[in-house]
């Protein structure tokens, strides 16, 4: 009794500790950018919000006053004239945190942007001499277009950035989303091949994270992958589900904890697993269903056309749902709690700044449930659309 | 890099990942958790089906004992029937023979009775006629004097205990 309460303190202050961590986190950030820059935070917090939820070159963990504290990632580009480049985000800034180009690119917010023959760089960064700047600062002379080189300083905020593009080159950068998916693979290499290899050893009761997880993938099995692909077929399939929930899983709490990336909130990831989703149902998709899609049975005849018009566009709609649902109830969940964090310092007001710590507490609890729900969602959808596919047609 | 719109580079880098994942982990997760999941519900449910077994061969066994024990005991009955049925008839006969016995002993007694009646009753009469001669002797000692009378009245005598 006295072992279990005891644990049971240590589990609370380990949790309050993490909420103060939390909240310190994503306080400290919004703080430093509603009061480091005014003018900047005039339209409300939602640079401070998109921010966070869009990905970046570089890994901004906190800002503590005027000093932003960031790991740089790799930027990796390949230019399809001048092949592979690899450069660090550090070196797209100046000690001052001020986006500046470098071997003729340039990154400014969390935009990466090819320079062109016309790019005329600014008076204030003319001692970063590069080849291609110097070639360029002729022909600023005879373009005369002196008042842009300040408007890339000033307005970099919009999208109007002249002498850059971003054709040309394609960008296969180490970003903070791309980081967070490394992390998120060495976490699922890490669990699940220590799992696997209490399994190799032969029979025993579960043990530890094998416990854990367990019933997790005998429910997936049991009641995702059984149920709706069939007792005979759903082996084949299981490897992608149980990969498909537990990256979605990994990767929704990974979004959750302070300063992470918002990997499973962005709409290429969504719509990668959705496609993955696609393919293998249409190619594991057996003569009942595209009997059932192109020439529907016991239908009318004249309804038929329909129906086809309608299931064709079903086809594609079914991934289409799949990417706008994870994507957009992990991007709402993040939206609604730094929206909440962040009324506090928009409104100046200690009172409501609490209220909403604590309520983004109890939002947080939620989204910890919606990032379990949503990679159930995901999976279960997936061996649904699997399951139909694979279907022999006895109805 | 906008909300809505797909990053061309992460989507590619999440594509080899995800497909690096489904590999690594395929090979060398999901294929010896899961067919060690199997094996493990396949052990426990042969396990359980045995423990199933060997209660109904424990239950068979119990009626079987059951079975055994009342055969026992209804020949035990049947023979203790048995035994007191011998047991009663040999009763019987010894009353039987017993009886007849006591019924052959008794016309023994009554045969011996009767006869020791008849000795006793033939001795009497000898006795008697002894007792009688010497009666007669005496009487005859007496009447010495008249021998014809006295004879005539022995032979009367005589005559009358003949026809006793």
């Amino acid at each position: 009794m006295m072992k279990k309460s005891r644990t049971n303190i240590l589990n609370l202050l380990i949790t309050s500790a993490l909420v103060a961590v939390f909240g310190l986190a994503s306080s400290s950030n919004l703080w430093a950018a509603s009061g480091g820059d005014e003018a900047k935070e005039e339209g409300g917090g939602t640079d401070f919000i998109m921010h966070h939820i869009k990905d970046d070159y570089q890994w901004h963990i906190i800002t503590l006053g005027h000093t932003h504290v960031t790991i740089p990632l790799p930027v990796i580009i390949y230019d399809h004239e001048d092949g592979l480049k690899v450069f660090m985000s550090s070196d797209f800034q100046d000690e001052h945190h001020n986006p500046i180009p470098h071997g003729g690119y340039y990154i400014d917010h969390g935009k990466l942007f090819k320079l062109t023959e016309d790019y005329v760089p600014s008076t204030s960064h003319s001692n970063d001499s590069h080849g291609e700047e110097v070639s360029e600062n002729e022909h600023r002379e005879e373009d005369s277009h002196g008042e842009e080189a300040a408007h890339v300083e000033e307005d970099a905020h919009g999208d109007d950035h002249p002498g850059m593009t971003q054709a040309g080159f394609l960008d296969i950068s180490i970003t903070k989303n791309v980081a967070s998916l490394i992390i998120s693979m060495i976490l699922l290499f890490a669990v699940f091949l220590t799992i696997a290899k209490r399994y190799k050893k032969g029979l025993g009761a579960p043990k530890g994270m094998q416990s854990l997880f367990e019933p997790v993938i005998v429910f997936i099995r049991d009641d995702i992958a059984k149920v709706n692909i069939g007792e005979h077929k759903y082996e084949r399939f299981m490897p992608y589900l149980l990969t498909l929930f537990f990256f979605i899983l990994f990767n929704n709490l990974l979004g959750l904890t302070p300063g992470a990336a918002n990997l499973t909130g962005n709409i290429a990831v969504t719509m990668c697993l959705a496609l993955f989703t696609f393919f293998i149902t249409q190619f594991n998709g057996k003569k009942a269903y595209w009997t059932h899609i192109l020439w529907t049975p016991g239908v009318p005849l004249p309804v038929r056309p329909v129906i086809l018009i309608v299931e064709v566009i079903g086809i594609f709609t079914k991934p289409i749902s799949l990417t706008l649902r994870l994507f957009a109830s992990i991007t709402a969940g993040h939206i609604v709690v730094l929206s909440i964090v962040g009324l506090g310092f928009i409104l100046n007001n200690m009172a409501v700044g609490i209220a909403g710590t604590l309520f983004s507490v109890v939002i947080s609890l939620i989204e910890i449930l919606v990032a379990v729900i949503q990679a159930y969602v995901f999976t279960l959808f997936s061996s649904m659309y699997i399951g139909q596919a694979v279907d022999d047609g006895h109805h | 890099m906008d909300l809505l719109i797909p990053d061309t580079g992460l989507f590619i880098l999440q594509t080899v990942a995800f497909i690096i994942l489904l590999i690594v982990l395929g090979k060398f997760a999901w294929k010896p958790i899961l067919s060690g999941l199997k094996e493990r519900e396949q052990t426990i449910e042969s396990a359980l089906l045995a423990a199933e077994q060997a209660k109904k061969d424990m239950q068979a066994l119990q009626a079987d004992n059951e079975k055994l024990l009342a055969e026992a005991r209804a020949e035990r009955d049947s023979i203790l029937k048995e035994a007191m049925d011998v047991a009663n008839s040999i009763k019987e006969e010894a009353k039987e023979e017993t009886g007849k016995i006591t019924a052959k002993m008794l016309e023994d007694a009554k045969a011996t009775i009767e006869n020791e009646k008849r000795a006793a009753l033939a001795e009497v009469k000898t006795q008697v006629a002894a007792l009688s001669l010497e009666i007669t002797e005496k009487v005859i000692r007496k009447q010495l004097s008249e021998k014809k009378a006295q004879e005539a009245l022995v032979d009367e005598y005589v005559k009358d205990l003949n026809l006793n």
